[in-house]
This record gives structure tokens, sequence and C-alpha cells, in this order.
């Protein structure tokens, strides 16, 4: 379903056609990067730290050296180490330990081998001498003086005062407004909580693989799966301290990313080895070192505090946030803190965030980093509000819904928003206006993501038959390239499989940064349609030569050229390209550009759920989101990335945590004990597409990726409460933690 | 360490390879057949991207030893279409949008081959409980569920007509 505000209709944009890439899909030619062989090939495999902390004393690699098939071995020692004020300082280190360990699956060593098993058998030959260290694993207690350090060149950002002494808080954010006393003094409820959550991981299916091919002059191309391959060309040249120029990376199809691609983790252990055996090199990893050394999102400790009038005003809000970001620091505390009541015009607050660094492996991105955690806090305690004041969940969010103009809380005034849409489009919902069934309990909630603009670069040629080739620079990672073609096609006027959209490698499109923040449809394809409308101008002026007219007199509209005194036939897009040879030679256009204006994104859900009161299952029975997309080009996709949002959130909520034993080994690295969901776990997951466009884009996209997992967490709180009277502050809210609410009664009434 | 010798029939093609004994049917299949549809996402028998048929029986390649493939017959995702004419379910899957990153689609597929030559009429929880053991983190498994049941729709009209 969707709801739709004023938008023009289109001949192509908003339709489904299949996808472009599709047919390889289907019948298993797609080439992803661990299918990549070639000729001489060695298979690369890294040594990885045991300890969750602990000190290189000595790596001795000779009886590796003597191992049959072993062709190179490299160690943190080949690195060189950056200043440390350069961006991209920990990302080396995270590769590639130098003088400590700083979690279990640190990468400490790695070897080429003729084969996978002589690489894996080299590795495990290598001795590495610890010593090992007092580790911390808990925010909290991380926080505290005293507790063991990772980095001793950590001084907590962002204090009153300077600090005096290291420590595991690398910054403090703060955001105020208003006067935060008077507003909870003038409150006629006030509610608070601390809610805890777990890291979660990505768990995309395709493990990171890459594989590097270094040649005698020097310069090296890479295969591999990410959601950016200029940022992999740029972060192998700062680790190897090589010049960009020197790497070419091309994109393979990638297996999912959801944020966890966006940053590198074998391609420079890949591209030494490979220069230093002389040979291609493939590094694949296996399940077990993705979850033990590639990002999860952080765990988190917030407690928030709301102040509300009697009618459900809320005019008073106290956050404060912990985010561990692993082994080094990143920015997740900020943009929690960002998040944390931006769906909630609050005259009143105070917003203070703590990054902390825990010996864990280090974060990445997750779908709206960050505020997931944010909204599990504040949407469990709206609800609350809610209740309490006898108030329908929906009707407070409308209450107290920022629209354009209102300033948002991190600072600038909300452009054209669609919350109030997303809030209206789930009430009026046939799934909302049902009441849920017997013994079921039902939650709401709503969440928000920024979206993002960026750099993007896209090349348009016009080929002799009239068909298109459209090549960007943004990996396709959940269908954007039936998007790009849709748009393309749109603004060309001939049909969406008349256009080949293209992902190109570094050398052969422009500087495009990485599919992230919800972007690549926003961004890249405002660089395909800048890109068609210079080539619909190339277009008119071939036609006016065609015709030995003005190019004023020539009209480009419905894919084909008018001439506006009507004294010609119009000549179709293929009719000029076929000519063009004898009116100018080829027709091409690249545009390059940083998008501005990106549309930011909400989302609102609501969900039936039952709770077994023997067991504390949670079995969600009944879905639905709405989401502003702007305007959705492919439904199609639009309705997947909700849907593939919304479970991941359920995931997350219900049933997925990294455990870690008391000395910080991970219990649970594998698909079968961090269990994500699977298809008998749910029900169909119905979608309302809200379409609100976005002014800043030449068809109103926002970007849709990200802001559906945000709602689920508390959505499912909101509802395991009202189906058993227990507010729980932690997740997930596995059978264990449920059931023991359920036995001990927690239910606070909120 | 001398190599195993295997023959077998993989989607139709009798097909010889050389493996360690240690080795899984599904490096097997891809390093000495080079049939890179089947896809490692664990490596433990959990997510299914690498599932076969075997025998009639569907399988997770990866828990299946080479040598234990010797003599048997093997349809993989390259296998699944007559040719050119693609099955139902790969049409439906297409037009379902049932996939997103497409790395976990050939074990979908598989999977749901499996599922409708036994049951050519299942309900939808017929085909979420067949396909639990293929995990889709991009998709939340809606229009995967829903192309497999068009498909089975598609084949009995098929069938009947």
């Amino acid at each position: 379903m969707t709801i739709t505000e004023q938008r023009p209709s289109y001949r192509y944009v908003g339709t489904r056609p299949v996808r472009h890439d599709g047919l390889d899909k289907v019948v298993g030619k797609a080439r992803y990067a661990a299918d990549l062989v070639l000729p001489g090939m060695l298979y690369g495999h890294i040594l990885r730290s045991p300890h969750a902390h602990a000190r290189i004393v000595a790596i001795d690699t000779s009886a590796a050296e003597a191992m049959p098939g072993v062709r190179a071995i490299i160690t943190g020692a080949d690195f060189g180490d950056l200043p440390a004020d350069d961006p991209e300082r920990n990302m080396t280190l995270n590769l590639m330990a130098r003088d400590k360990v700083l979690y279990e699956g640190h990468a400490v060593a790695a070897v080429a081998a003729a084969t996978r098993r002589q690489a894996k058998d080299a590795a495990e030959a290598i001795a590495v001498t610890y010593e090992v260290l007092p580790h911390t694993l808990d925010i909290l207690a991380a926080m505290e003086p005293g507790a063991p350090l990772l980095h001793e060149d950590i001084f907590t950002t962002g204090l009153d005062s300077e600090p005096t002494e290291p420590s595991n808080v690398a910054n403090r954010t703060c955001y105020e407004r208003g006067d935060i006393e008077k507003g909870f003094a003038e409150s006629d409820i006030v509610v608070e909580g601390e809610f805890v959550t777990k890291p979660i991981h990505q768990g995309y299916i395709e493990p990171h693989a890459c594989v590097a091919d270094t040649g005698q002059d020097g310069k090296t191309v890479i295969w591999c799966s990410s959601q950016g391959h200029f940022r992999v060309r740029s972060q192998t040249a700062a680790m190897l301290g090589w010049d960009t120029s020197r790497i070419k990376v091309i994109p393979a199809e990638i297996g999912g990313g959801f944020g966890g691609k966006t940053t590198i983790y074998l391609e420079p252990l890949a591209v030494e080895l490979s220069a230093r055996s002389g040979r291609p090199v493939k590094m694949v990893m296996s399940r077990d070192e993705v979850f033990r050394a590639t990002g999860p999102t952080p765990g988190s400790v917030i407690r928030v505090k709301l102040g509300a009038t009697g009618d459900g005003r809320i005019i008073a809000a106290k956050a404060w946030l912990a985010y561990e970001s692993g082994a080094f620091p990143g920015v997740w505390a900020m943009l929690g803190c960002m998040c944390v009541v931006a769906p909630y015009n609050v005259e009143n607050f105070v917003i203070e965030g703590y990054e902390v660094v825990v010996n864990k492996p280090v974060n990445a991105a997750y779908r709206a980093p960050s505020a997931p955690m944010a909204a599990f806090a504040t949407d469990t305690l709206v609800d609350e509000i809610a209740q309490r004041l006898d108030i329908d969940p929906i009707d407070l969010r409308l209450l107290n819904c920022p629209s354009a103009g209102d300033q948002a809380p991190y600072g600038p005034k909300w452009p054209l928003i669609g919350l109030r849409e997303c809030l209206e489009a789930i009430r009026d919902s046939e799934h909302y206006r049902s009441e849920p069934a017997p013994g079921h309990g039902r939650g709401v909630a709503s969440g928000f993501w920024f979206n993002i603009g960026e750099a993007s670069s896209a090349t348009v040629n016009l080929n002799e038959n009239g068909t298109a080739t459209v090549v960007t620079g943004s990996p396709d990672i959940g269908g954007s390239r039936a998007s790009m073609a849709l748009m393309a096609a749109e603004e060309l006027g001939i049909d969406v499989h008349a256009i080949q959209p293209v992902v190109g490698d570094t050398e052969v499109v422009g500087f495009t940064d990485v599919t992230e923040g919800s972007r690549a449809t926003f961004a890249t394809g405002m660089a395909v349609v800048e890109a068609c409308r210079d080539l619909k101008g190339q277009l008119r002026g071939r036609a006016a030569r065609m015709w030995e007219c003005e190019v004023d007199d020539v009209e480009w509209a419905d894919g084909q050229a008018t001439h506006s005194g009507g004294e010609h036939e119009p000549l179709a897009l293929a009719d000029i390209t076929a000519e063009a040879g004898r009116t100018g030679g080829p027709l091409g256009a690249t545009a390059s550009l940083n998008a501005r204006g990106a549309g930011p994104a909400f989302s609102v859900q609501v969900v039936d759920v039952s709770v077994d009161e023997e067991t504390g299952r949670v079995t969600v029975e009944r879905y639905t989101t709405a989401q502003d997309a702007g305007t959705a080009i492919h439904p199609d996709y639009v309705e997947g990335q909700m849907q593939g949002g919304v479970v991941q959130g359920i995931g997350w909520a219900l049933n997925e945590e990294y455990i870690h034993d008391a000395d910080g080994i991970m219990e649970n690295p594998g698909f079968l004990d961090y269990r994500i969901p699977v298809a008998s776990d749910l029900p169909m997951i119905e979608t309302i597409i809200v379409e609100v466009p976005n002014p800043n884009h030449p068809y109103g996209v926002r970007g849709v990726g990200e802001v559906g997992i945000v709602p689920p967490l508390p959505a499912l709180a909101n509802a395991v409460y009202d189906a058993t009277g227990s507010r729980i502050r932690e997740l997930p809210l596995s059978p264990p933690r449920v059931l023991e609410a359920i036995m001990s009664g927690n239910g606070d009434g909120g | 360490m001398s190599r195993t010798h295997v023959s077998c029939n993989i989607n139709g093609d009798d097909v010889e390879f050389l493996c360690d004994a240690g080795e899984s049917l599904l490096d097997a299949l891809r390093d000495e057949v080079r049939l890179m549809g089947a896809k490692e996402g664990c490596g433990t028998g959990d997510c299914g991207a690498c599932s076969i048929i075997l025998d009639g029986r569907l399988q997770c390649s990866c828990l299946v030893f080479a040598p234990e493939a010797d003599g048997a017959t093997i349809v993989t995702v390259e296998g699944i279409a007559d040719g050119d004419h693609l099955h139902p379910l790969q049409e439906c899957f297409l037009e379902g949008a049932a996939l997103q990153c497409g790395v976990c689609t050939p074990g979908f597929l598989v999977a749901a081959k499996a599922l409708l030559d036994r049951n050519p009429d299942p309900t939808e929880t017929e085909v979420r409980y067949a396909l639990a053991g293929n995990l889709c983190r991009c998709t939340g498994y809606d229009k995967i569920i829903r192309s497999v049941l068009v498909a089975a729709d598609r084949m009995k009209e098929e069938v009947a007509g």
C-alpha cells in the first residue's frame, strides 16, 4: 500500500520492473568476491588472538615458513604506524595488531599458501608469546577510574575540564536546550528508566572476501565485497602507505552489508601477501571470524527521564547514553544523542553521551547506527506516559510530533518531514483499527534516521541502437541498479530495460562515497538524473543539426525531439543515436556532485505479539510498518528495505546478542547460537509506503535503507508489556528473560 | 596424501573430480567442479546458502564430505532451469522481488524446489517451516514466501493446463 502526498505521476518511476541483475542471481551466475578464481592464486589465512587483552611479547614464524605451500607471512611489524591524528590509524591497528591485542579475534599474523588447508595449518604453527593483561568488557565498569585501560593515549574529550589521566571514555557529547529543571517542575507526570542492550551483528550472509593481485609494476587490483570500493581503495592505501593511484578496486556483487561493509578488514593484508608472493591471494573469512573480528553494533546503557503535562505534552527530557564502541572509539554515542528524542518536540532537554572502549571487536555501522537503542529507551517511556495518562499512543505521538520549521534536538530546523503522515497512516490502518486477538499484546513505536548525501558520480552513455548504459560508483546492496535505471528511463523516455545499469570500478567512474546512510538512490540517483539532463540537451542539439534548425526550436519530451513549428516528424532517441556519427559523435554525459538536502526518514510501526506464559517465548503475530520514502522509485525494493529492517529489528529485540564469557571469549560465534530470525519465526510484514517528497531531489527521494530497524525494539517491548504487564528494559526479550519477568511479577504498572 | 576420485551426476552431467578425504562437498563443487552457485555463509549447516539436492534429499553441501558424493545425483542452483527456460520459482523470485543481495537466493531456490517436488500445494506455514533452514538477512522473508506460493500456484496451473 502506498499513501502519496502531491507528487507528479511518472511513467517509469514508481513501477516494479524485474531488476537488471536479477537473472544472474537466480541462476547462480552472479559473481561474489569469494567466487573469483585466478591462475596461480594462493589462499590467505589470518591468525587471531585467543585473548581479550594481551601484550604481544614475540612472534616466531620460522616453523610456519618451513611448512609446505607457504609463500608469504606477514605480521604487524610489516606495516607502518600512522600518525596519532590520522583518521585511518585505528583502522590499520584493527587490521593487524602491533604491540597489543585488544579483543579476542584481533588479527596477529597472516599467511598465504597454495591451499586453504596449508594456509590454516601454517597460521596455527606461528608461535606468539603473549603477556595477558586485565581486560574490561562491561560498559559501566570500563568507565570507572581504575578500570583496565585499552589505550594509554585516550583522554576524554568534551568534558568541562581537561582530564589528566587516560581513560576508556573517548568522548562526551552534549546537547541542551531550554530549562530542564523548570520543565520537570511543570510536569504532571515523570517517567524514567535504564535500558540495556548488547552488541548485535549485522549478520550479512556473505562473509568478507577479497582477491588481490599485485604486479611487478607495483600496482594492485582488488576484487572485493564492499559497500564502497573507493573507500576500500583509500583505506588500503592508508594502511600500506601507498598512493591510491597504485590501487584499482573492482566491486564484486555484495552479499549483504547493512553498514558492516563500510570499512575494510582483509584487503591490505591480501595486497601485501600478494606483493610478497608474486601471486594473486584470495582471503575469505569464516563465519566464526565474521562474528569475532568484524564490527557489531554497540551495546548500550541508556537512562532517560521524560516529563509531560497532564494532557500529554512532553516538556522535559533528560538522557544519559553510554555506547560501547569495541576496541577503538567511534561516533556511536554522538549519533545516539542526536536521535534519542528526535521524533518529539521537547522544549527542555539535556542529552549527554559517552563513547566507551571495551575489549570487544571494533564496532561498525549497522543500519541507522545507534538510533534503535536510543528509541528503545525513549519510545518505551513514551508508551508509559500514554498508558498512565490513558491517551492513545499514536495520538500522544501526534500531539508531540515535529514538522517542518521546528528545531530538531541536534540543532537544525526540520525540513519537510513525514512523521505526522506515518503516524496517521498507522492510526488509519486496518491493523491498528482492529482489536488485537484475545491474549495478544500490541505495541507501537516511531523511529528517526538522518539519511545523508555525500559524493556521487554517474556516467550515462547512449549506444548507437538507442539504448543507454548507466555507470555509477555505488555498489548495489538492495536493488539500487533498478532504481538508477528507472530514473534514467524517466528522464530519457526510453524503456527501463533499454538501460543497462552498471556498478563501475574505481578507474571507470568518478569518485563515489560508500553506499551508506540510505544515500545511493538519493545521491547517486541525483547524479544519474543530472547526467541524463545533460544528455537531453545534447539530444536537442543533435536533432537541430539533423533538421538544420535552431536548437531553441527543438523540445524534448517523452523520449523524443519535437520541432516547435511542427515542420519535422518527431525524432525518437534511437533515431538520433543512429545518426550520431554524422552529427558530432557519440553521446555521453558525466555528472559528479556532492548531494545536499538529504531528507530525514521516519517510520512508525505497530506489532501484535503473543507470549507463551510457560516458556516466555514471544511470537510476532502481526506487523505493520509505515515509512516515509519521499518517493518510492521501485516500490518492491522500498518494501523490501522496510521489511528487512523490521525483521532485523525483531531479531535484535527478541533473540540476538553477543555473549562473552568472563575471559572475553565470544561464546556464540555462529548462526546456531547467534540466532537471527528465520522464516518460521515470522508473519508477513505489512508495509505502508508514505510519500512526502523530498524537495531537494528531482524525484523526491529520501532514502529508505535504514530507519525501518529503529522502531521494532520499543514496539516489541511495548507489545510484550501489553501482553504480560511486564516492562522489560533489557534486550533481547529472549524466553528466559521474559519468563523471569512473568514469574517475578515484574509488572510495575509502567 | 593421495586424493579421492569421485564420479557423480551433477545437473544432468556426468562429472568426475578429485578431492581430499576431508573436503566438504561444497568446497569440491566450488573448487574442483567450479560450480559457484552454492555459497558458503557459515560452513556449519546453519544458513542453507549451500543447499543442494543430493539423491533427492535437500542437504547443506557444507555438511557432506565430498567423497560421499561418489555415485550420487546432485542438483544445484545451476541445474534448476531447463536450459534457457527458467523454473517457475526463478521466474517468481524475479517478478516478486524475492531477492536483494542475492547471496542466499541459490539456497532458497534449491530448498523451495525440494519442497515443491514433494508438496506441490504447500500452505504459507509449510513454506515457512520448509525454508526455516535458509537464512536471509535482507528481505525479512516476506517476498520470498509469497514468491514460493505464487510459483506453486503457477506450477499447478501448468500441470492442470
